[in-house]
């Protein structure tokens, strides 16, 4: 089940076909893997780099440059502590060991249910609510320790299932663009007069 | 200056309008649009220190050592000049100090996580990065923290290892896999702090054109298993050669030390190979060797092989064919082979044959190539072929036949310089390339090439520009009169098209070319291989020739060794046919002789003699010089130069190339078209309708098979796969059987047993099985007489 099913194969053609060259879907694509599995397997690489006309060592060239890819089986919940500047003069050390004695694991582990990864992040760009964490890279400002436990306890009940959906789910809704509303971008090989910013800026 | 008197109507100087004038430390340098400031200090003799920047690959600034104060307009500034064009007026400083302040912060940094093994590391005395750190390093570092450590090495491919810990992350061998070789399966892995090499997990880096990215790596990061810890590069002698595995004609150097082969490097010849070589050439070198060489002479004796001195087994060579003379006249021997050996050998040999034997029957095509008259044609170089407008394929895959002419090719078709219409009876590695591509069943080439010359839009790509057309034999289980037809149909369709013979075998040009042909009457292979099995050929001369492998028909070769009287063999290896011989001439092998070869092109190029030849071998001229001495005729050759000089003296078209000529002409000289060859008979082609149950058979061959110089190459005598039937995936059904189960297939002379691979590449209602492989013989099933053959294929 490590490749993508027949239903996402279906909606992986249609991704792809919103692009003039196939590769360019490599990455919209690495994404329906990792929502479908939680996280991205050689298997779904594989079948990717045959989707868009690339190599395996290609996608998991690109694949591995970023950091939410994950290659490993990861939690349902992947709770990202910021560890940054701002956060760390407001406590997020306390949160971070708080939240490895709860959940007994350390930052980058996965708890023994498969439920929770913990894991401390660089900067999340929400500074002004410090110390902040994201779940499944939804956002919780200006945590406390009680608040995290809290968070934890609701995301175990299943009480927040309709805030926050697994992991590597990147909206609930996806957009179907029908053809007719697609940009219509050209093949860069097809391209043969030069931009209208030459020709017009000539004049 | 002064003095030049005024001339009237002065024309204004031709200045080319794509010059630009630069200044590099102080000079002018006159340089082009588009070239890079690294490129035109090079020209200039101003060296500019690098690592990623390869001049046959696109510029990535990854390294930042070329980095050099640069001055377009706005003042000096530290600026990569792998990176930067030239630009009319350009001021660039390479010894300034900020560059030099530059220069020693890159190497500390490149030198902060590089182990410093080099006592160790097969790359130590010929290392870019060794070298670069001792001319423009800081001397010392700053770094004391513990470098990044990785597994050390990693197998990357059966032939090449990676050690990360080494590789400064340059991105030569990425980019040659994807840019030059079109085989992206290494990548940066974990891009940012933790960049390195990999490829996919289970896939390797299984390129045909591995060896390359060992060669250009600038540091000890790739090394190849044939050289790993062999030898240090100061211990290394060597001499520049060319490779004459195929026929291509790859320039070379052959590296040995303490007599013994070590390594090949291609060398950058700009009309040829571009610096490239493919593995195949790099690596099977091993061969010569190899402890199953023929070590001396062989004389049949009571049915057993013995050992014998020259002058006894030269004696017994001459005495065969003396009685075959005497029993059926001289046109009742035939010389096959001398495609192998230099342009000397065939020379010597054709002699031998033609003048002091006098038989017509000298050929040294192995009835898979095409009708030599095809050399006297309008021939395209190697460049005109990778700069034409349009190529026209009629040939066998070249990425598995004439590899690095699919490289040129390639990049060819990746520029955009040329559009590539391909007519193959299956999808080749130049497919994906090709602007178009016309799959034709086997004996139906003419067809596909009109219909397709009556497609107003490929006629109109066709009048555009210059158009070569790359003619080869295609599929072996067919006699080439299709195809020649097919080549001719094109030709007369487009005036002024010029033809780019792929004939595959080293050396067969040059041997066609100086005398290894028929004379007017005289048989060809296929003609004096049936003659033999009629029992007409009294003594069949094989010099470096196994018909027993290389002869697609099996059952022809076979009956003919065994229908022939008197067999002499000059060979290397105790091939299946040598092993029919009366007497066996040890002969030397590659870099054991030295002399010439002529590739496609007709380009003729110095091979050189790197080592002393094994045990008591003779190069193969010397073998004729010394067999025509015992039959009565005496050619004077002393030394090679005697060979070279008397081709150059008696080959109509290679008058220019002597011995002093090839030593200047650093990129050798192509020779002039041959004079009129005896047309060989095509056979005619009738094609029969296809019974719908049957399929057609396509044989050809691959990079890796069965042959001497692979099969007796350790490193890469493993890659050459088992044989199987290849059939298109919805053609597996038709005959009820699965991917990897086994199959009963037969032709109207047998029956073999083999795998069958589901495969796209090859075209419905044809099955396609590669040629000297491993396990049942393909050459079984195939009648060289029919026009094509078909193949009946059951389940078991």
């Amino acid at each position: 089940m490590s490749r993508l099913n027949e239903a996402n194969v279906i909606l992986a053609k249609e991704i792809i076909g919103r692009y003039p060259k196939a590769r360019s879907a490599t990455i919209p694509l690495l994404h329906l893997s990792q929502q479908q599995n939680g996280y991205v397997t050689n298997e779904a690489m594989a079948q990717i780099a045959q989707l868009v006309g690339a190599t395996s060592a290609e996608v998991l060239g690109t694949a591995t440059f970023y950091e939410m890819f994950k290659f490993e089986p990861v939690g349902k919940y992947l709770v990202n502590i910021c560890g940054t500047l701002s956060c760390a003069l407001m406590g997020s050390e306390t949160l971070l060991h708080h939240a490895e004695e709860k959940l007994g694991v350390k930052a980058g582990g996965t708890t023994e249910d498969g439920l929770f990864t913990l894991e401390r992040a660089e900067c999340q760009a929400a500074c002004t609510e410090a110390p902040c964490l994201q779940v499944n890279y939804r956002y919780r400002y200006k945590v406390t320790t009680a608040e995290l436990d809290e968070l934890l306890d609701d995301l175990a009940a299943g009480r927040l299932d309709g805030e926050v959906p697994p992991h590597g789910t990147v909206a609930r809704v996806r957009q179907h663009i029908p053809a007719d509303k697609g940009v219509g971008a050209v093949h860069p090989d097809a391209v043969v007069a030069p931009p209208a910013w030459i020709t017009e800026g000539a004049k | 200056m002064t003095d030049i008197p005024p001339v009237e109507e002065v024309e204004a100087p031709l200045v080319d309008p794509n010059e630009v004038r630069i200044t590099i430390n102080g000079h002018e340098v006159v340089s082009t649009k588009g070239e890079m400031v690294i490129a035109a200090a090079a020209r200039a003799g101003d060296y500019i220190p690098h690592f990623c920047y390869h001049p046959r690959m696109e510029p990535v600034g990854m390294c930042r050592m070329c980095m050099v104060d640069i001055d377009g307009g706005r003042g000096p500034m530290l600026q990569p000049a792998c990176m930067v064009p030239v630009s009319p007026g350009m001021k660039v400083d390479t010894e300034s100090p900020a560059t030099k302040r530059a220069q020693e912060g890159i190497i500390e940094l490149l030198l902060a996580n590089h182990p410093l093994d080099c006592p160790v590391c097969d790359k130590g005395g010929e290392c870019p990065l060794q070298d670069q750190s001792f001319s423009h390093g800081p001397g010392e570092s700053r770094y004391v923290e513990e470098k990044r450590h990785y597994e050390k090495p990693i197998a990357i491919s059966d032939i090449v290892f990676l050690d990360r810990e080494r590789c400064i992350l340059c991105d030569r061998c990425t980019r040659f896999a994807d840019e030059v070789a079109g085989d992206a399966l290494i990548q940066f892995n974990s891009r940012g702090n933790n960049t390195h090499i990999t490829t996919f997990p289970d896939e390797p880096f299984s390129s045909y054109f591995s060896g390359n990215t060992v060669q250009i790596c600038p540091v000890g990061a790739l090394t190849a298993k044939p050289y790993r810890f062999k030898a240090r590069p100061w211990d290394l002698s060597q001499q520049e050669s060319t490779c004459t595995t195929c026929s291509v004609g790859c320039r070379t150097v052959v590296q040995s030390s303490h007599d013994e082969l070590l390594r090949y490097m291609g060398v950058d010849s700009d009309p040829v190979n571009h610096g490239w070589l493919c593995d195949r050439g790099r690596f099977n070198f091993e061969s010569v060797k190899s402890a199953d060489r023929v070590l001396q002479p062989l004389v049949r004796q009571a049915d057993v092989f013995q050992p014998a001195t020259w002058s006894t087994a030269l004696a017994e060579a001459a005495g065969l064919i003396l009685a075959a003379n005497a029993a059926g006249g001289p046109k009742s021997i035939a010389v096959i082979g001398g495609a192998r050996g230099t342009n000397e050998d065939a020379f010597a040999w054709s002699r031998l044959g033609h003048e002091v034997i006098g038989t017509p029957n000298v050929y040294s095509q192995m009835g898979d190539g095409l009708p030599a008259d095809l050399l006297l044609l309008d021939r395209a170089t190697i460049d005109q072929a990778a700069t034409a407008t349009t190529i026209v394929l009629l040939a066998p895959d070249l990425k598995e036949e004439l590899p690095v002419l699919y490289l040129r090719l390639r990049e060819a078709a990746e520029k955009k310089r040329s559009r590539i219409i391909e007519f193959a009876p299956k999808q080749s590695g130049l497919t994906r390339n090709a602007w178009r591509h016309f799959a034709y069943e086997p004996g139906t080439q003419v067809a596909a090439v009109e219909k397709a010359l009556a497609d107003p839009e490929i006629a109109a790509q066709l009048a555009k520009g210059s158009v070569v057309v790359v003619a080869g034999r295609g599929n072996l289980a067919e006699t080439s009169t299709a195809t020649v037809q097919a080549i001719r149909t094109v030709l007369d369709a487009t005036p002024g098209s010029r033809i780019l013979p792929a004939f595959r075998r080293g050396n067969v040009v040059g041997a066609l070319q100086v005398g290894m042909r028929t004379a007017d009457g005289g048989l060809d292979t296929r003609a004096a291989l049936q003659a033999a099995a009629d029992g007409k050929i009294e003594c069949l001369v094989l010099v470096g020739a196994d018909p027993l492998t290389d002869f697609p028909d099996t059952d022809l070769a076979r009956r003919a060794l065994a229908g022939a009287r008197r067999i002499v063999a000059v060979d290397t290896f105790l091939t299946p046919s040598a092993k029919l011989a009366n007497v066996v001439l040890a002969a030397s092998a590659y870099a054991e002789k030295s002399g010439t070869t002529t590739n496609i092109e007709g380009r003729v190029t110095t091979v050189a003699q790197q080592v002393t030849p094994a045990g008591n071998t003779r190069a193969d001229w010397m073998i004729a010089t010394e067999l025509a001495l015992e039959l009565g005729g005496d050619f004077a050759y002393e030394t090679i130069d005697d060979v070279t000089a008397d081709i150059a003296w008696h080959v109509v078209g290679y008058e220019a190339i002597t011995p002093q000529a090839l030593a200047a002409a650093k990129d050798g000289i192509i020779a002039a078209l041959p004079p009129a060859m005896a047309a060989v008979k095509l056979l005619e082609a009738v094609i029969p309708e296809r019974n719908s149950y049957d399929f057609r058979l396509v044989v050809s061959r691959t990079m890796y098979d069965q042959a001497t110089g692979t099969a007796n190459s350790p490193s890469l005598a493993h890659l050459a796969a088992q044989t199987a039937v290849h059939l298109h995936p919805l053609d597996l059904g038709k005959v009820g059987t699965t991917e990897g189960a086994t199959v009963k297939m037969s032709s109207t002379r047998a029956t073999i047993v083999l795998n069958v691979v589901a495969d796209p590449a090859v075209l419905r209602g044809t099955a396609w099985v590669p040629f000297n492989h491993s396990g049942a013989n393909v050459g079984d099933l195939i009648d060289c007489t029919a026009a094509v053959n078909d193949v009946r294929i059951e389940n078991l």
